[in-house]
């Protein structure tokens, strides 16, 4: 495992790669999803106020 | 109208693409899923260390499918920035403006593997040589395409407007790929062709072929739900979307 680890001694420069592979690619998930959030809470808040607008009993 | 043309015509109208692109997302990631974890495997752990390079060479599995994936997610953008300019349907925009970030982030990856690469084999991290800059270019265009989509108040005139510059950015395309044989560059040159035999051993090509599916996998994967997310944002108002927000859970 740590022969494997050390990368025949280029172990600093293989692992980062592998990293910003990973964590740009996780990244563009990651701000997908969030932007996914940000926009259904948008419309559902907008879906709430079209529902409020209609003629309603007062408490 | 023949069922092709047909199921063509309907992937045009965003209700439909939604749905579809809902239907398919769960493939595309698990098979994008399954594939990296095979191609890592192959290229980590079962090719063996090149006679030069040693294990260095092993950020070739991260490195040459992402630099691929920039050209051809270029490709697929400037093919419908054109159908989006020339017959304005509202799909072509979409994904072509969805694309641009997700090849951006491969351009990104391209060039910072790279330069992990080339200190060890080249003794530095960065040099302006051909394919370097070319590529560096090629990221400034991609971020230049969404700058540009997210300037404008309206964002199909901000569509328009991207998808000019992504067409016209594409003449960058050929200058990436023949960078290494126009100029004498520091960066090697073709080494997996699709004809003609490849100057790589098996055990170490098929790794490096898996991950470039995978990538592919990833790009549709990750294009369906930008184009998704996309979609309720700019047909918002409309009845399909109201839907879709009624039925989709709290935390959707």
């Amino acid at each position: 495992m740590d022969k494997f680890l050390a990368m025949g001694g280029y172990a600093a420069y293989v692992w980062p790669a592998y990293a910003v592979f990973f964590a740009v690619l996780a990244g563009n998930v990651i701000a997908t999803a969030l932007r996914r959030r940000r926009v259904l809470r948008e419309l559902r808040g907008r879906l709430q106020r079209q529902g409020a607008r209609r003629p309603r009993v007062s408490a | 109208m023949n069922a092709f043309k047909l199921w063509y015509h309907k992937l045009g109208s965003p209700p439909y693409f939604y749905l579809f692109a809902g239907y398919i997302r769960p493939w595309l990631w698990a098979i994008a899923l399954l594939l990296t974890a095979v191609g890592l495997y192959g290229g980590l752990v079962l090719a063996p260390p090149d006679y030069q390079q040693g294990d260095a060479f092993r950020i070739i599995y991260v490195h040459v499918p992402a630099a691929w994936m920039s050209l051809f997610i270029y490709g697929v953008m400037a093919v419908s920035a054109f159908i989006a300019v020339i017959w304005k349907p509202k799909m072509a925009e979409v994904l072509a403006m969805e694309s641009a970030p997700i090849g951006a982030a491969f351009t990104l990856i391209a060039l910072v593997t790279g330069s992990l690469w080339g200190k060890p084999t080249w003794g530095t991290y960065w040099t302006w040589d051909a394919r370097l800059t070319s590529e560096l270019v090629l990221l400034f265009i991609y971020l230049g395409v969404i700058g540009l989509y997210h300037a404008f108040e309206n964002p199909r005139q901000g569509a328009r407007a991207a998808s000019f510059l992504a067409i016209i950015g594409a003449v960058n395309l050929p200058i990436v790929h023949y960078s290494v044989v126009w100029w004498n560059t520091l960066h090697q040159g073709t080494t997996v062709r699709y004809f003609g035999p490849s100057d790589i051993v098996p055990s170490m090509l098929w790794p490096l072929l898996v991950m470039t599916i995978a990538t592919k996998f990833y790009y549709g994967a990750s294009l369906m739900d930008r184009s998704r997310v996309a979609l309720l944002s700019l047909e918002r108002g409309k009845d399909w979307v109201s839907e879709v927000v009624r039925t989709e859970r709290a935390d959707g």
